[in-house]
């Protein structure tokens, strides 16, 4: 059996006035169902574009995306129409991902509406299920999204995805604009989806604790580039990129007594318009000697674990 | 478990326009104004029982009489009633502000939607064309529109909604921009929206506030438009009365019976003010953020 989503060198490229902006470059992946894919990186590295170009909301410049095995890279009107009902995503500003005109009950009841299988009397009973299922009570079906607070509004952001009973669901930080109490609902309602529903979730975002969290494997991307990629546990305790290394030692630890040494990286993010060859992380790299320029190969050095790094296995034997 | 709940589903489309509604009647403005609006309305279409003259009815042995029983408002160079006229009037003055306004909003809305959603070469296509179109006077255009079509009131109502097209559509343009790039509009995408529907129910309902203000002002400026092209007699054709004509009669006469022009400017006056508030208050109205 295919697996779910099947992503081949996908890029992204924009053109701007001072060249090509590689958004997206060279990532490739596969996730099957149930799963998650947590997608982490600092803001700009193409980590959100990724997310819309599997859901087409942007065109891909060149690459493969394949979903249960059915190429749809370049889909027929059709075809996309019947791939979205397989895909949904929820967005990460529920202010702004939430039509102000429209009450709740028509938020979440649009995708079922637009879909035309059901009838209007089973939309209705399916919005009520929505709006069980997320935890919205009742009561907030004619509310309108600024009369509620942001966990609300992200929950009805999450029903609106889910309405089409998709496989699929691309969350573009679905928590980072939310207080923490509240983030942790929100993450606790979509785990428990996925596990009642068998979805599998692409986590975008750049909050490592709740990566860590949510993911059975982590890919790092840095400037549109996939840099490392392993299962979620692998990549805490043997991160092999310099740049991964870097990012978790960001992570704060509430312990007083075991402070951890703290990676600072230095220079200034690479512009990502007509990028070298060579590692784009290159500049900010505490390793980084002539070979770096040359072009990165992604290697398995540990089975499913992916790195990007020429260096990678020196360091280790240093280590050692 | 579920069941009950098709029925308030129902009652509450009914009472989407009962909340506006109810917004819409604490402004205490608006309901004035709404109420002036229908009064007008009302008057323009029992004219004929309202005037106690016809407004054609000359009396040369009676011009420029003082208000009185009989003439309420006095009467014109002609020895016409004026409260008669002005009355008759309404008719005309109305439709050159609402019919004038529907045909620029509703062209307008059209193209600046179009131009605003799909953006790219379409905008820049349409917009380029807007930017030709408004070199040329409004004014102007609208007159040599009503006069390639013939003098007739019809016609001028035609020449001044057509005029008034890119004031509209620039502004519903520039909203929509706005409105493009919100996420909600990618949520709706993403759950196959077609684009139609994207513009009639994400868009435009997020971004008409602006218009409907600007919408009730233009009332006031068409039927001065109109007044303008019945004074060089491209408008209504005497000896039917409409209140920008009555004010460029009056105006020969300004210094010795003001008052002529005086009526018919006041009612212009209140009819657009009423507009204006009643947009105010409808804008409002109309959106549930500021639902109280």
């Amino acid at each position: 059996m295919p697996a779910l989503l099947e992503v081949k060198h996908l890029k992204k490229y924009f053109k701007t006035g001072g060249g090509l902006l590689h958004a997206v470059d060279d990532i490739t992946f596969t996730l099957e169902k149930g799963r998650t894919l947590g997608v982490v990186g600092e803001s700009g590295c193409g980590k959100t574009t990724l997310g819309r170009i599997i859901l087409h909301l942007l065109d891909l410049t060149d690459g493969q995306i394949l979903f249960e095995g059915k190429d749809i890279s370049n889909p027929s009107k059709k075809e996309l129409v019947k791939a979205r009902e397989q895909m949904q995503i929820i967005f990460q500003d529920p202010y702004s991902s939430l039509n102000p005109r429209m009450s709740v009950s028509e938020t979440i009841m649009e995708p079922l509406i637009l879909q035309g299988k059901l009838t209007k009397d089973e939309i209705m009973e399916e919005t009520g299920n929505l709006m069980d299922i997320v935890g919205l009570a009742e009561r907030f079906k004619n509310s309108y999204p600024h009369e509620l607070d942001g966990g609300r509004r992200q929950r009805i952001g999450v029903a609106r995805a889910l309405a089409l009973n998709p496989k699929f669901i691309v969350c573009d930080e679905p928590v980072s604009a939310l207080d923490v109490s509240i983030q942790a609902q929100i993450i606790n309602l979509m785990l428990d989806l996925q596990e009642e529903r068998g979805l599998a979730y692409m986590f975008v975002t750049h909050d490592l604790s709740v990566v860590k969290y949510i993911s059975d494997d982590i890919m790092v991307m840095y400037l549109g580039q996939m840099v490392e990629k392993a299962p979620s546990d692998e990549l805490f305790s043997h991160p092999m990129h310099p740049y991964t290394q870097a990012l978790l030692s960001a992570i704060p630890v509430p312990n007083i007594h075991n402070k951890k040494q703290r990676i600072i990286m230095q220079g200034e993010l690479t512009s990502p318009i007509n990028p070298k060859p060579g590692c784009r992380f290159m500049d900010r790299c505490r390793y980084a000697s002539p070979e770096c320029s040359e072009p990165q190969v992604l290697e398995e050095p540990l089975p499913n674990h992916f790195v990007a790094c020429c260096k990678s296995n020196q360091k280790e034997e240093e280590e050692k | 478990m579920r069941k009950p709940v098709t029925k308030p589903e129902q009652k509450r489309k009914k009472s989407k326009f009962g909340d506006i509604w109810r917004r819409l009647k604490k402004n205490k403005a608006a309901m004035i104004s709404l109420f002036i609006i229908t009064l007008i309305i009302l008057v323009a279409v029992f004219a004929d029982i309202i005037a106690p003259y016809p407004y054609e009815q000359q009396d040369y042995s009676a011009t420029y009489v003082s208000p009185s029983l009989q003439h309420p408002l006095g009467t014109d160079k002609l020895g016409r009633d004026t409260f008669s006229r002005l009355i008759y009037g309404t008719r005309q003055s109305i439709q050159l502000g609402i019919v004038a306004i529907a045909i620029s909003t509703t062209i307008g809305i059209t193209i600046g939607a179009i131009a605003g959603y799909y953006g790219g070469w379409t905008d820049n296509l349409v917009m380029r064309g807007l930017d030709i179109y408004q070199s040329i006077p409004m004014f102007l255009l609208c007159v040599t529109l009503a006069a390639l079509m013939g003098p007739s009131l019809k016609n001028a109502i035609i020449a001044i909604g057509i005029s008034m097209v890119p004031i509209p559509a620039r502004m519903m343009r520039a909203s929509i921009l706005s409105v493009r790039e919100m996420e909600y509009i990618e949520a709706a995408k993403a759950i196959n929206a077609k684009n139609l529907r994207i513009i009639l129910k994400h868009i435009i309902p997020n971004a008409i506030s602006p218009l409907i203000v600007s919408t009730t002002m233009s009332i006031g400026m068409n039927i001065l438009a109109g007044a303008q092209l019945s004074f060089i007699g491209l408008g209504a054709q005497p000896p039917l009365p409409e209140w920008g004509t009555m004010i460029s009669d009056a105006r020969n006469v300004m210094r010795d019976h003001g008052e002529l022009a005086l009526y018919p400017g006041v009612c212009i006056m209140i009819t657009v003010l009423a507009f204006n508030l009643l947009g105010d208050g409808l804008r409002d109205a109309l959106d549930p953020r500021l639902k109280n």
